[in-house]
């Protein structure tokens, strides 16, 4: 499994605050994604509509998951295909290698996958000597870098064009030195004719899946490069991994979400390329893979079945959440410290590495609400980190300064009239405290929030206060 | 196959579950039935306004359209827009009847070479199974007519469609695939393309041409 640094979000936020660079592409980022999927969805009346189906749709199959798994399988088997299950990240990584072997692969091209991101595929190929090779653009680039994809549907938002030039320069020593790479066509260019040569040689293609669907044995992609096309019709043997909730019903299901899928990622009516893939090639077809394999990866999936976090299992992996989280914009994906980051990551993330670990998650929210609003699955990502957090409390994770203020406020919380007088008084004496400026520079305790920026001081009377008031009006 | 049985063994003790009559009912009916859900009303035209339609959405996203009165007006159509694009007049294309029947005399600069693309091939011209009015979407079958790899490896795709295959929406290309092949039965691929290959991974930049085609020419027959 990837490296788990989620414990570090902190110290990985401020880091990501202070760097410059980052904050221009995140800059980029957050007018971007958030104009087009509003266009998007003002542009289709239905879209709302969609959204309440999409999340009918995935709540029945989480609700007879066993079966249409089972479904599914039956289907694949019949067109000629294989299905591995694999419970862990471990196995998910000896069953492809197996596979790989047994092909006598040396390269393997890659579509982009989240999936093999969060069970560390491609180290664990390349020490097992067989070289993966990216070939979506952005997996490509972060490959070069030495990195992990730092949104889930744009891996290298955070690396700007002349960091990608000096990377090209660095690892492509084969061509001219003198080449103009100034551009971000001619970066694209070069990507694509350097990868085209890959694409050709592989030996074995391995791609994610957005669905799977039980109607047919199918397995979906959705890309805009073409990238995962070429992954998995030029090499001998195609190898989906996908997780157990891919699963939906039918054709007619898998259109219901993927009407809500692009417009929510990027704003597209339909990503470019939406791919239907079933079993090996037939004996009439000229090209296309002679096996077709998928594996299924649990990896902690079935445990959430029947849990708070049962909702969670509906994500169609869109990214919306994180492009709407203010918290994501400020800091980026790399500071979650996992695969998954923004909201999505800070429900899913302790569900699969365990809230020991990846508790600082969902504590970096401040509950505004906008990832739910936009989710297109209508998951309640906000009420999930609450479940997280009251967890984290139960097993006395959080530190010892956050349990007992807590523990104070809830002294004051559960005895009404003490809390009225002591806010009032509390409030009153910071209002003529800081009359003359209107704020407060620092204040003893609150150095979490002064360090950073003024307190505005408090005027008037209380809210309960207020309440009181309006309510005999 | 114990991963298999552990995997399902857990969701049915999550689901607290068994392998009750009325939930495999469920499943089978769902399958069987594919209930359709909300389609958009964008797509519920007909004849021209359809086309229209379709040829709109797919400009919008960067392909280009010519609309033709006949088949025998598509190969000077071709001719045409290859010159415009300073491309010769060789193409990759597979074995489809309705392609071979059309009159390629008609336009001598045309040279086709039968056949999967290697990737050497600057333009391939291929037949859409069928077309999506509310997204501009073309649908592609793998097969011997037309392969796969020849809507992915040339740098222009040419496609050509009839106007009568283009419907209002995705479920209504469903229900011909299973007139054709079979009620839970696909080929071995099916494509959905929106417009040519792009990518905006490097600083949001929207680009054309990342893996896929770098142009997308759509030749609808309107007879």
């Amino acid at each position: 499994m990837q490296e788990i640094r989620t414990p570090q979000f902190k110290s990985n936020a401020r880091a990501a605050i202070a760097n410059p660079a980052l904050q221009v592409e995140l800059d980029r980022a957050r007018t971007g994604f958030v104009a087009k999927r509003a266009a998007a969805a003002a542009g289709l009346p239905e879209f709302d509509a969609l959204r309440d189906n999409a999340r009918d749709i995935k709540n029945h199959v989480l609700g007879h998951l066993d079966l249409y798994l089972e479904a599914y399988e039956k289907k694949v088997t019949e067109a000629g295909g294989h299905v591995h299950w694999a419970e862990s990240a471990e196995d998910a990584r000896r069953i492809i290698l197996d596979i790989c072997r047994k092909a006598g692969a040396k390269t393997v091209t890659k579509g982009k996958s989240m999936v093999t991101e969060e069970i560390g595929l491609n180290d664990y190929l390349d020490e097992n000597g067989v070289t993966p090779v990216e070939t979506d653009l952005g997996e490509y680039i972060i490959q070069l870098r030495g990195e992990t994809p730092s949104h889930i549907i744009a891996p290298a938002i955070h690396v700007n064009k002349d960091q990608v030039e000096a990377d090209f320069r660095r690892v492509h020593t084969h061509l001219d030195e003198s080449r103009d790479l100034s551009e971000p066509e001619s970066l694209l260019n070069e990507a694509r004719s350097v990868l085209r040569a890959r694409f050709l040689a592989a030996d074995v293609g391995i791609t994610g899946a957005n669905f799977l669907i039980a109607e047919t044995g199918t397995s979906v992609i959705v890309t805009n490069e073409g990238n995962g096309d070429l992954t998995q019709i030029l090499p001998r043997v195609h190898v989906a991994v996908a997780t157990l909730e891919k699963i939906v019903p039918t054709l007619e299901d898998v259109s219901q979400l993927l009407r809500v899928l692009a417009r929510s990622a990027t704003g597209q009516e339909l990503s470019v390329y939406t791919t239907f893939s079933t079993g090996p090639r037939r004996p009439e077809d000229p090209d296309g893979p002679e096996e077709y394999h998928v594996v299924l990866l649990d990896n902690g999936r079935s445990s959430m079945i029947g849990s708070q976090f049962q909702d969670m299992l509906r994500c169609i992996r869109c990214g919306a959440c994180m492009n709407h989280c203010p918290v994501y914009q400020a800091v980026g994906g790399h500071a979650y410290g996992w695969v998954y980051p923004g909201p999505m990551g800070a429900v899913l993330t302790p569900s699969l590495v365990g809230v020991e670990k990846g508790g600082q998650l969902p504590n970096a929210s401040t509950f505004c609400g906008r990832c739910e609003e936009v989710c297109p699955m209508r998951i309640p990502l906000p009420k999930m980190m609450r479940h997280w957090r009251e967890r984290e409390f139960e097993r006395h994770l959080n530190p010892k300064t956050a349990r007992w203020g807590l523990g104070l406020w809830t002294f004051f919380a559960l005895r009404p009239r003490l809390y009225q007088f002591a806010s009032r008084i509390g409030m009153g004496l910071m209002g003529r405290m800081g009359r003359r400026k209107g704020r407060f520079k620092s204040l003893p305790l609150a150095g979490g929030w002064t360090g950073t920026r003024d307190l505005p001081a408090p005027q008037g009377p209380t809210f309960q206060q207020l309440y009181a008031k309006g309510r005999k009006r | 196959m114990s991963g298999r049985e552990a995997i399902l063994g857990r969701i049915r003790a999550s689901l607290a579950a068994g392998n009750d009559e009325a939930r495999r009912k469920a499943v089978a009916d769902r399958l069987g039935e594919a209930p359709q859900g909300v389609i958009p009303a964008r797509g519920q035209i007909s004849g021209s306004a359809r086309t229209d339609l379709f040829c709109a959405l797919a400009e919008k996203v960067q392909a280009s359209v010519a609309r033709v009165a006949g088949e025998a007006d598509v190969p000077a159509a071709i001719a045409d827009y290859l010159r415009s694009q300073n491309r010769a007049g060789e193409f990759r294309v597979g074995g489809d009847r309705r392609l071979a029947a059309l009159p390629w005399d008609a336009a001598p600069s045309l040279t086709p070479k039968e056949g999967v693309s290697d990737g050497n091939d600057e333009v391939a011209i291929a037949y859409a199974a069928a077309g999506v009015a509310e997204t501009g979407t073309l649908v592609l079958e793998s097969g011997p007519d037309n392969p796969t790899s020849n809507n992915f490896l040339p740098d222009t795709h040419i496609v050509v469609i009839d106007a009568r295959d283009i419907e209002g929406d995705y479920e209504n290309v469903w229900a011909r695939m299973r007139a054709k092949f079979g009620k839970g039965a696909l080929p071995r691929t099916v494509n959905f393309v929106t417009g040519p290959s792009r990518s905006a991974d490097i600083q949001q930049t929207l680009l054309l041409g990342a893996h896929g085609p770098r142009s997308l020419h759509i030749v609808v027959v309107e007879s």
